[in-house]
């Protein structure tokens, strides 16, 4: 026997590791950075409880093997229990990302009588107004509550909040919240500029001082709170010079679902023009991932135009992502504009000077918080742009 | 390799049964043929002797069974250095639980 090699990275192209259910798009809440798209209102006709379990069947033959039921918010669907328990039975880990709400001490035994194994809490924020002003709903006692039910059912507590220019400033007060909900791991992650974020840019963008700030006391924390919490901050990707590898790679990893059956490599990416995304009810899972033209499309390097096709760094980072692209250089096979190679590159500094302009207040529009209404709006809108 | 020699290259877990952390689930996974551990929203992919070592670490089974089984099936020996400093680097991973039980 050779020496034990413990880790090899899941890196190579194969089956879809990763299931997002996204089971509704219904939410309570009414965050402005929400990531579902712009237009859910017209994408409302939800799978029915027996799509869902033959997607998780089709899912877990092709080889997925964590499965997360996200949305909106998952608990507005009464069958998530039978979801959850389904995808338990086939062998997949489960993961519940939720803002909390509809969570009582029944439906949590409930979800653990079913078996689901991780509970992945949001917050808005750790005081409660400014909670209540983000989130646009009197949530904050709930989510304290919430957490001790997550305790109380032995699941690992993670928490996530979403970080931005309105809230930046208290990671203090939110890293200690964490702490005293007895949170295992905190992940602050800031917003991601797509649909109602992107909307919401110019008020949520945080500045470069205040991005400075919010990391050296997230390492100050991590000095002073050693081993009670590991602590991740992810930093806005308009303040990078190398864009991410979107999803892990266009089609390697990951297999979204939304909730009205359409299958996307990531939960944006049917603002994509010119590509058709199957759906789970007109077609398997196996085929999806591996015959549909939409998740092909921009797997592997072959799609790619200068100044990717001839980058030395095209395999780390695959060109980064497909919907920034398409957002901010109008091109979805461009290079994303966060790569300092980018011709678009300038729209992203661009941005980041205007947000840490000591004068800069956040533009002069209120902040748009998602909501049924202004999705029908807004849908309205694109789509008659989209028509004319 | 006599059994004082195991318990001295084994160093102070000797005796003890190591086993795979609550926070992780260790699981054979058919399409990518490998032991994986999985937790909240990750994976860790495990080559073979890695998932080998794993799946006996479930609380009733001494380094030294371990080992013995190991080189049985593998009909190889001397594989004490080996399957401990694996398992060194396991708790250090925390994918076994931080004290381990005793038979
Ligand atoms: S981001 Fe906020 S509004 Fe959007 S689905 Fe999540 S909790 Fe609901
Ligand atoms: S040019 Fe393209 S491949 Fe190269 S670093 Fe930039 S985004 Fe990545």
């Amino acid at each position: 026997m050779n020496a034990p090699l413990p880790v090899t990275p899941v890196a190579s192209p194969g089956p879809p590791l990763w299931l997002l259910a996204e089971v509704t798009y219904r939410c309570p809440l009414h965050c402005a950075f929400c990531y579902n798209p712009v237009d859910f209102a017209r994408h409302d006709s939800e799978l029915a409880t027996e799509d869902w379990l033959r997607v998780l069947r089709e899912a877990r033959a092709a080889g997925s093997v964590q499965c997360g039921f996200s949305g909106g918010e998952p608990l507005m669907r009464d069958d998530l229990e039978i979801l959850v328990a389904e995808a338990h039975r086939l062998g997949f880990y489960t993961n519940l990302l939720t803002s909390g709400v509809g969570l009582d001490a029944r439906r949590a035994q409930a979800l653990r009588e079913a078996g689901l194994d991780h509970i992945q809490l949001s917050f808005q924020d750790s005081t409660r107004e400014l909670n209540d002003f983000l989130s646009h709903t009197r949530t904050f006692d709930l989510k304290q509550r919430v957490a001790g039910l997550i305790k109380h059912n032995g699941w690992p507590m993670v928490m996530n909040c979403v970080i931005h220019r309105l809230n930046i400033d208290y990671v203090e007060n939110i890293i200690d919240m964490a702490v005293e909900l007895g949170a295992e791991y905190l992940e602050l992650a800031n917003s991601q500029y797509y649909s109602w974020a992107l909307l919401n840019r110019d008020q949520l963008m945080p500045s470069r001082a205040q991005l400075e700030r919010a990391e050296r006391i997230v390492n100050e924390c991590r000095q002073r709170l050693g081993d009670r919490i590991r602590i991740f901050f992810v930093v806005p990707d308009y303040y990078e010079t190398r864009p991410k590898k979107c999803m892990n790679g266009w089609g390697e990893v990951f297999l979204t679902v939304t909730p009205d059956g359409t299958a996307l490599p990531c939960h944006t990416a049917r603002m994509l023009p010119g590509l058709d995304f199957p759906n789970v009810r007109d077609m398997d899972v196996k085929s999806i991932w591996y015959g549909s033209e939409g998740f092909s499309r921009y797997r592997g390097d072959a799609w790619m135009k200068d100044p990717c096709r001839s980058c030395p760094d095209k395999e780390k980072d695959r060109g980064g992502c497909r919907c920034q692209a398409w957002m901010l250089a109008g091109d979805p096979a461009a290079a994303d504009p966060v790569c300092d190679k980018s011709p678009h590159h300038s729209k992203v500094v661009q941005v980041v000077e205007q947000a840490s302009d000591p004068g800069w207040k956040g533009g002069a529009k209120p902040l748009i918080f998602r909501d049924l209404r202004r999705s029908r709006e807004l849908g309205a809108l694109e789509k008659s742009a989209a028509d004319g | 390799m006599s059994r004082e020699n195991i318990a001295e290259a084994a160093g102070p877990l000797a005796g003890a049964c190591p086993k795979v952390s609550r926070r992780f689930r260790l699981q054979w996974e058919e399409a990518q043929q490998s032991w994986v551990l999985l937790y909240p929203e990750g994976m860790v992919r495990l080559n073979r002797s890695a998932g080998e070592i794993l799946r006996r670490c479930d609380g009733t089974r001494t380094l030294e069974t371990i080992v013995g089984e190991l080189e049985q099936s593998f009909g190889a020996s001397d594989l004490t250095a080996d399957v401990s400093a694996f398992i060194d680097m396991a708790r250090q991973q925390q994918w076994l639980e931080a004290r381990a039980g005793r038979p």
